[in-house]
């Protein structure tokens, strides 16, 4: 069952000039997760507002558990957890208190709210923090806040708009573990990101978006097939690169590329022309310093699927696009 | 609807929360207008002839008063600006919560706050000699009167903060428009020395029936508003009642039908 179906999106700023979202369709199976992967101003963030209820598209349609997202915001509402980019708790109250008050505003008792803040604020290691103004937060610590925020009701859908941009890799490893950990928990989560290995680390399929459409949608396998199959790389000492550069040429039936010291060939046998190439190298006395398999990174889908480099595209049309926002 | 009440009371409660972890919000709020109580006692109080018993001071306090809660309009836009900033009004709108509980929380919110404000400038004004002379009624009644000004201001507040969005701005804006209205009024010194024009702008400011209704209400003449035989002057009471009327009437709807169709 897909529990998140948007269809055909549209959604332009300044009377048409700025334009959003651009025909975007996808959806999320129940119980996965989809990574939004795209560079700033691609439409991530509309796509969630809408999804959220935030914003109301233009033209096309969207539901969230079977429930239309323009039609019934409210009980959508009950459903979802979202968690943005910035922090959007309060910054001049604890931890405890943000939670406490929206526990009270997912209209949960008193006590309930409050034993709920004291499960998230241990779940998130922010115990200790708890009774200290998020002011005094580290960004990672705002995050996990801000996070803890949206799962007070336990939903079953959540959106997370770009949960580390901004963070620490240290802030962005401890987020991953949360969100993994959710994901064992079961929830169906619609994950965006401008980061290829947060995506690869966390989306169980990709939907790789540009200018306000989806380019490209499948598992991060399945991408960087499309891309091309993997290469084998080898690096070797100076006095043997002729020999090996040979050997890896008759491998993989291709030409070679060199560069230094390091040899590389598309190859389509995978491990079987590793063992071969290993074989060979062995037979004629070399010892490689370094050699593998390599396969496209999400940087190089990208590259190949927009014909440019994710972040290059920020400058002009995102700024344009983050003013639209306002 | 049960829910709805409860949603109010927990935005409320969030911004008084506010004050307690941060208390210095209440001092620096509270410290402008006793600091404007003190400045116009004690420097323009000893040069301005009055003609009340009692002193210039017994003119002034209204005048204060009044001032204050109309900045009511710049801190409910300034707060519901920030909060859009930092994203805290999106995630209010992701929530199953009542339409309107989060713009009416704060109106609530601003509005406790404006009591407390009101209780430690009328100690300050007591303290420098402010004497209410009509009894606990009449002055009970002026007060009311301030709080439900206060009140409706911070509609108009909710409206600007929706629109400018930028809490900067909003700072700009609020200043902008609060100054001169709470100036070219009665306030402080009679229109009776200002240009023809202002006179006219004075008279209907509701700053001033505000002011001059105030007056009254704590027991004074109402010299420093009437002049010539304006109605808004010779009718205080009745011209900020129908003010107050009508900026509600007309902001309270406005405002949360911007906040419903409020899309950034």
């Amino acid at each position: 069952m897909k529990s998140v179906i948007a269809e055909h999106l549209v959604k332009t700023y300044r009377k048409g000039e700025v334009v959003a979202l651009n025909d975007l369709s996808l959806d999320v199976e129940e119980g996965t997760v989809l990574g939004v992967l795209g560079p700033n101003g691609a439409g991530k963030t509309t796509t969630v507002r809408i999804l959220a209820t935030l914003l109301k598209p233009d033209s096309g349609h969207a539901t969230v558990a079977g429930i239309d997202v323009i039609k019934n915001p409210d009980k959508v509402r009950e459903l979802i957890g979202l968690s943005g980019q910035y922090a959007a708790v309060d910054e001049t109250l604890t931890g405890w208190d943000n939670l406490v008050m929206f526990g009270r505003l997912y209209h949960l008792g008193r006590q309930p709210s409050i034993d709920r803040a004291n499960e998230l604020l241990e779940r998130f290691d922010l115990t200790e923090a708890a009774r200290r103004p998020i002011k005094t937060y580290s960004g990672g610590m705002r995050r996990r806040l801000d996070l803890a925020a949206s799962l007070i009701v336990k939903p079953k859908i959540l959106f997370l708009d770009e949960p580390t941009t901004g963070l620490d890799p240290r802030g962005r490893q401890d987020m991953w573990g949360v969100i993994q950990d959710l994901v064992k928990g079961g929830v169906t989560l619609l994950l965006t990101t401008q980061y290829l290995e947060e995506a690869d680390q966390l989306a169980d399929e990709i939907a790789v978006i540009d200018r306000g459409t989806v380019i490209a949608r499948g598992t991060s396998d399945a991408l960087k097939k499309q891309v091309g199959g993997e290469r084998l790389e080898i690096t070797v000492e100076n006095a043997d690169v002729a020999a090996a550069q040979e050997i890896v040429a008759r491998v993989s039936g291709h030409s070679t590329h060199l560069d230094l010291r390091t040899i590389s060939a598309p190859v389509q046998t995978g491990s079987v022309a590793l063992m071969e190439t290993l074989r060979a190298l062995d037979d004629a006395k070399i010892h490689p310093l370094d050699i593998g398999l390599k396969r496209p990174s999400l940087d190089d889908v990208f590259l190949s699927l927009t014909g440019h480099i994710a972040e290059e595209t920020v400058v002009e049309p995102a700024k344009k696009k983050r003013g639209g926002k306002k | 609807m049960k829910f709805a009440i409860s949603d109010v009371i927990t935005i409320t409660k969030r911004q008084l929360l506010q004050l307690v972890r941060v208390p210095e919000v209440l001092v620096f709020s509270t410290i402008q207008p006793v600091m404007f109580v003190l400045l116009f006692r004690f420097v323009f109080g000893g040069s301005i002839a009055s003609g009340q018993p009692g002193g210039y001071v017994q003119l002034l306090m209204p005048g204060i008063f009044v001032q204050t809660v109309a900045f009511t309009l710049a801190s409910t836009a300034i707060g519901l600006a920030e909060d859009m900033k930092k994203g805290l009004i999106d995630r209010f709108r992701s929530l199953p919560i009542s339409r309107g509980a989060v713009i009416i929380g704060r109106t609530f919110g601003d509005a406790l706050l404006n009591i407390l404000v009101l209780v430690v400038m009328a100690t300050a004004g007591f303290a420098v000699g402010w004497r209410p002379t009509s009894g606990i009624l009449k002055t009970s009644l002026a007060f009311l009167f301030l709080f439900v000004f206060g009140y409706a201001l911070s509609w108009i507040g909710i409206l600007v903060g929706l629109s400018v969005k930028e809490a900067r701005t909003v700072q700009s804006v609020g200043f902008l428009v609060t100054f001169p209205l709470t100036f070219l009024s009665n306030a402080f010194a009679p229109t009776t020395g200002m240009p023809r024009a202002l006179q006219y702008f004075a008279e209907w400011n509701p700053v001033s029936t505000m002011v001059a209704a105030c007056r009254q209400l704590f027991g004074l003449k109402n010299q420093f508003g009437a002049t010539a035989n304006s109605w808004p002057s010779q009718h205080p009471l009745q011209t900020s009642l129908l003010y107050m009327v009508v900026l509600m009437v007309v902001f309270i709807p406005l405002s949360i039908r911007k906040y419903k169709n409020f899309s950034s």
